[in-house]
């Protein structure tokens, strides 16, 4: 199914649509009065993505610069050309530890790889220790939101499934009951497990030294707990200098869910004594978006969500009609350049309003990618044969001011007498919408009556 | 000082009265306007859907029929603002892009260049703006939600200029109605659900009429209000400037 499809069973349940809306409304209305809070927001996101443009345009270097002192401070690097080679070396890690079972916190990058199928297949248990990534875990589902993983699930949902899976009493659906229940069941992984993984914010060039951002302090607990540590990030994720983490953590979270910083921004330097410290540096696609001049900067993405949350599309779609790890705007103009025939439906799904592009803290163009991206899908071939006939055609009359005049004139005429014609089930837009009413005379023959040429 | 008037290809079908109230008005405030008869479409519908490849022959007719305009103004935020960003020409592009400097949405080309100040128009009804998303964020003709800095619309200061006329607030000032072009038939579910939503907006403070710079935009609300009975209407900005 496509993204349009799956829009639509989506919206089967009216009252769910707008919980869905209003609670990620009520986010994007924090991230607001967050922004507003500080006089200088504007020229911050300037900054940052000045900051990223230099990244981009020099990140070969600055990726050197970063292993060599990364390395130096006695942390493993490895390098990973794309999805399966990231697993593989996840999982030769594990077999080298002699470990099966490791605790996870949150990273988007290990759901774009698919990492956790992989281990399973692999017969390595996984747990996901952030508790939203838990919870959509547990349901055996993705994370529908790259900040906000289960944001789809309401609170009385979420009981049923620790009823299950946790014990917790039937019929509770109290947060504070149910995070506890959480907490005492991740206590038991976090002391169990000995081999952690973590994502990376922020990658540090001039330091070799990287941070985590998370607001339940789940990524510490499992590394610090632990004696092997696994750092995954995407080769896009180094700034310059620590300097730069300024700019960087005050537009973060601000952007995310309108907190002034995430509760722990923890710096990974190097290891503890006794532990190993692993870094897994992830091509998968970038560097060809890097070369994609029109695509490239989408690259300075820091995974705020900020773009989803504003998305009136995906406020009323939900995460998982996007079908991709990054769902929302960002997603639609990431995917296609990792499956062009996968997503091609992603780009279209848009009004191209902009608001995206003006939530995004690095200033993402990200309506004019998504517009750009149509143009290249259809170059590709990705356009179903009705649509390019039909497109063909509507150019074809457009293009002729007679044949225009004449196709209007007709088509008037046939909707005046034959309304059934166009309001009827066939047509989408009179699924839910009337037909305008059409006027007698077009304003061209109006205005020949009535102005002299 | 001439003023090409450029009517959008749905205007001039389904809303004639929109495009002879923009003429009037116009002409109401001392401007010489003539309309190229030759004209059809900015070509957006096609480029939008991906096709944009295909509206070169619609791109050279365009800037054949405006070339010698020292304005050209539409009463469409969203075709001024396709032809500003793609007005791609098989050879001159230059002169396309003098033509592409011209292009002025109605509203703005009232404020910043008409500098209209006062206006004869009566219009005792409660309005809703429905600010679309390509005259505010594509052209900048009011200030947007999402960013830090001072408030400004085009479109409010010249309804504020209205006799009779009580501007609604609105809970989300800015939010797309869901129209899209054919992503509104493409993705027929979520557009639908938009139109609602804004309309329930505009319902839910009692506007008698929602306005706003864009047709397609009234176009895809008032099908929602229709189906749904309601006595609330769309009406063109133009139109209440006019009146």
């Amino acid at each position: 199914m496509n993204h349009p499809e799956l829009a639509e069973q989506f919206n089967r349940d009216e009252a769910r649509v707008d919980w869905h809306d209003e609670t990620l409304w009520f986010v994007r209305q924090k991230r607001d009065k967050a922004a507003h809070s500080l006089p200088e927001w504007e020229t911050l996101r300037e900054t940052a993505s000045q900051i990223k443009h230099n990244v981009l345009g020099n990140l070969a270097d600055y990726l050197v610069q970063f292993e060599q002192n990364a390395l130096a401070n006695g942390v493993q690097v490895h390098w990973a050309t794309n999805a399966a080679e990231h697993n593989q070396l996840v999982h030769q890690i594990l077999l080298d530890n002699q470990v099966d079972r490791m605790v996870k916190s949150k990273s988007m990058l290990t759901e774009e790889c698919h990492l956790n199928d992989y281990l399973a297949q692999q017969g390595i248990d996984v747990i996901d220790s952030d508790l939203g990534e838990r919870i959509v875990q547990l349901a055996g589902e993705a994370p529908s939101h790259i900040v906000l993983p289960c944001i789809h699930w309401k609170k009385e949902e979420i009981g049923a499934l620790f009823h299950q899976h946790l014990g917790t009493e039937a019929g509770c659906a109290d947060p504070q009951i149910l995070t506890g229940a959480a907490r005492l069941h991740l206590r038991d992984t976090f002391l169990t497990r000995r081999l952690a993984l973590t994502g990376v914010n922020f990658a540090i060039a001039e330091t070799g030294e990287f941070v985590v951002c998370t607001n339940e302090g789940n990524a510490d607990m499992g590394v610090h707990l632990a004696d092997v540590h696994i750092a995954s990030m995407g080769i896009e994720k180094i700034i310059p200098r620590r300097e730069h983490l300024g700019v960087f953590l005050r537009l973060l979270t601000r952007s995310a869910t309108g907190q002034p910083i995430t509760t722990y921004s923890s710096h990974f330097r190097r290891p503890r004594p006794g532990q190993t410290m692993h870094l897994i540096l992830v091509d998968n696609g970038r560097s060809v978006q890097l070369g994609r001049d029109d695509f490239r900067n989408s690259l300075k993405c820091i995974r705020c969500g900020a773009c989803m949350n504003t998305c009136p599309v995906y406020r009323r779609s939900g995460g998982h009609s996007y079908q991709s790890a990054v769902a929302g705007p960002i997603g639609a103009i990431l995917a296609p350049n990792l499956d062009m025939t996968k997503h091609a439906d992603l780009p279209f799904a848009s009004t191209l309003c902009g608001s995206c592009t003006n939530v995004c803290p690095v200033k993402i163009d990200i309506h004019q990618q998504l517009y750009k991206w149509r143009q290249v899908l259809t170059q590709e071939g990705q356009a179903t044969t009705a649509k390019t006939v039909s497109m063909q055609a509507m150019n074809a009359v457009l293009s002729n001011r007679g044949l225009y005049s004449l196709a209007g004139r007709v088509g008037r005429q046939l909707m005046r007498w034959f309304p059934a014609l166009v309001s009827n089930k066939l047509n989408p837009w009179y699924t839910h919408r009337e037909m305008p009413e059409p006027p007698k005379e077009s304003f061209g023959e109006w205005y020949a009556k009535h102005r002299k040429p | 000082m001439t003023v090409g008037l450029f009517i959008p290809c749905y205007v001039d079908q389904f809303y004639p009265q929109v495009a002879i109230a923009t003429l009037e008005l116009l002409e109401k405030l001392g401007q010489t306007v003539v309309f190229p008869t030759g004209q059809t479409c900015c070509g957006q519908p096609m480029a939008n859907s991906g096709f944009e490849h295909l509206t070169h022959t619609l791109s050279n007719r365009f800037v054949e029929q405006f070339g010698g305009v020292d304005y050209i103004v539409s009463p469409s935020g969203s075709c001024a603002l396709h032809l500003k960003e793609h007005l791609h020409v098989t050879h001159d592009q230059a002169k396309a892009g003098q033509v592409q400097q011209r292009v002025y949405e109605l509203t703005e080309f009232l404020t910043d260049i008409v500098q209209v100040n006062t206006l004869s128009a009566n219009f005792p009804h409660r309005v809703g703006l429905h600010q679309s998303c390509h005259g505010q964020r594509g052209l900048h003709i009011a200030q947007m939600s999402e960013l830090v800095a001072p408030p400004f619309s085009k479109p409010v200061e010249l309804l504020n200029m209205v006799t009779g006329l009580e501007l609604i607030s609105l809970d989300r000032p800015d939010e797309c109605c869901g129209f899209g072009g054919t992503f509104c038939v493409l993705e027929e579910a979520v557009s639908a659900k938009m139109g609602k939503d804004r309309i329930a907006d505009h319902l839910r403070h009692g506007a008698e009429f929602i306005t706003g710079v864009d047709m397609s935009c009234l176009m895809h609300l008032e099908g929602v209000l229709r189906r749904q009975g309601s006595k609330t209407n769309v009406v063109h900005i133009a139109e209440i400037l006019n009146s």
